[in-house]
């Protein structure tokens, strides 16, 4: 197969537009079935109560603030490696909407801390490396507009977003390396979740939508980026053209 | 169609970037293994027992509330009780308001300084929760069973 064919602007549109529709509806209903299961039809913890419902907004949260990343980083490679120029577009649309992830966990981690450990922050292993993520995601953005050569930009975001990717198994296996105040895992662990499928099942809804979500929203920022390449490429045409006459 | 050179550039690139990811993989893991026993958030009651954590300074201790152990002192907010991870068990004194999730058998986190006689004296207490949910119900049902697997409140 050759990935080349999808990688040209036309093709990606197309491509696009053909899973744009898909992912924007799956997203709709995977969110409005997720979240009036997650906060009217599932039930309260044994321990908890009903705080436990800011656990459906939470952890889908943080596994796509690692997704996103996980996927930066490709473009990054994609980037270095390649020099596509769709790669950038990419990583430049992916990194505001990981970030976005990265600050919702932070949040709703520390709305949820507060009632159930008594605290909105400690410096864990788990806090602390989520938050050097959500940094990470704002350098990437700083450091790809930094130069005034945009290909310069792209290509030191791009090392940085594949140095930052020792941080991402730091932060997944911290709650077993280390005695943290954060729990350790209760859906990947080698025995059955630690879970009861009343609650798994709002909560594998709204991880569904999460990801719909960011897919639509990607490919929509994807084509603006590729939109904007354009006039600029435009716009520098224009200038060249002036000044010839 | 593509140039052999520009394939072999591609080539290169890319064995460049694997190079480097090894030697930084390998770098972070090095690195994270030198932390080690440093990256603990808390030391437990054996730690204590031990004698390997620091005395006269601020530092947490971690573990189950021991079942049975929590005394209210009459007529203050002090409450007293005893963090245990199974072997060892550690008097703790607290001033204060507890988190809604403190109970006996429950882990908790408690931040303060170990005193001469022994005791730990805490200027903060956090509860900590375990992975597992479920609904009430099912916890009755598991309990009613038998099937319950006491993870915590086994502490006597």
């Amino acid at each position: 197969m050759n990935w080349h064919r999808y990688a040209s602007p036309a093709n990606f549109k197309r491509l696009s537009d053909r899973l744009l529709p898909w992912a924007a509806g799956g997203a709709a209903l995977c969110l409005g079935v997720g979240l009036w299961n997650a906060l009217f039809v599932s039930p309260a913890d044994y321990q908890q109560g009903e705080t436990v419902r800011i656990m459906y907004v939470h952890v889908p949260a943080a596994w796509m603030a690692m997704f996103a990343y996980a996927n930066l980083a490709l473009a990054g490679a994609a980037t270095l490696v390649w020099r596509h120029p769709l790669a950038d577009v990419a990583g430049r649309a992916i990194a505001p909407v990981g970030a976005a992830f990265t600050f919702l966990c932070l949040v709703t981690g520390a709305l949820w801390g507060k009632p159930m450990w008594g605290a909105w922050w400690v410096w864990d292993a788990r806090l602390t490396s989520v938050l050097i993520l959500f940094f990470v995601y704002l350098a990437y953005m700083a450091l790809n507009a930094a130069f005034d050569e945009p290909e310069r930009g792209a290509r030191a975001s791009a090392v940085l977003a594949l140095v930052g990717v020792v941080n991402l198994p730091v932060i997944k296996f911290s709650v077993d390396w280390w005695n943290t105040l954060h729990q350790p895992a209760s859906i990947s662990r080698l025995d059955a979740p630690a879970i009861h499928s009343s609650m798994l099942l709002p909560l594998l809804a709204m991880a569904a939508g999460y990801t719909l979500f960011f897919v639509a929203v990607t490919l929509v920022r994807m084509r603006a980026g590729l939109i904007e390449r354009r006039i600029d490429a435009l716009q520098q045409q224009h200038l060249a053209d002036a000044e010839r006459a | 169609m593509k140039l052999p050179k520009a394939r072999a550039a591609k080539r290169r690139r890319l064995t460049v970037l694997l190079l480097a990811g090894l030697g930084l993989g390998t770098a972070a893991a090095l690195t994270l293994a030198a932390f080690d026993d440093h990256l603990v958030f808390f030391h437990t009651p054996s730690d204590v027992a031990a004698k390997k954590v620091p005395l006269d300074r601020q530092m947490r201790i971690g573990g189950l509330v021991e079942v049975g152990s929590v005394e209210r002192v009459a007529g203050s907010a002090e409450v007293r009780f005893k963090v245990t991870d199974l072997e060892h068990a550690v008097p703790v004194a607290y001033v204060g308001v507890l988190p809604d999730l403190f109970r006996e058998g429950q882990g908790v986190v408690a931040n303060g300084k170990l005193s001469a006689d022994g005791t730990f004296r805490a200027g903060e207490v956090l509860a900590r929760h375990d992975e597992n949910y479920m609904p009430a119900e099912v916890a009755e049902a598991l309990k009613r069973s038998g099937r319950w697997q006491e993870t915590t409140g086994s502490a006597k």
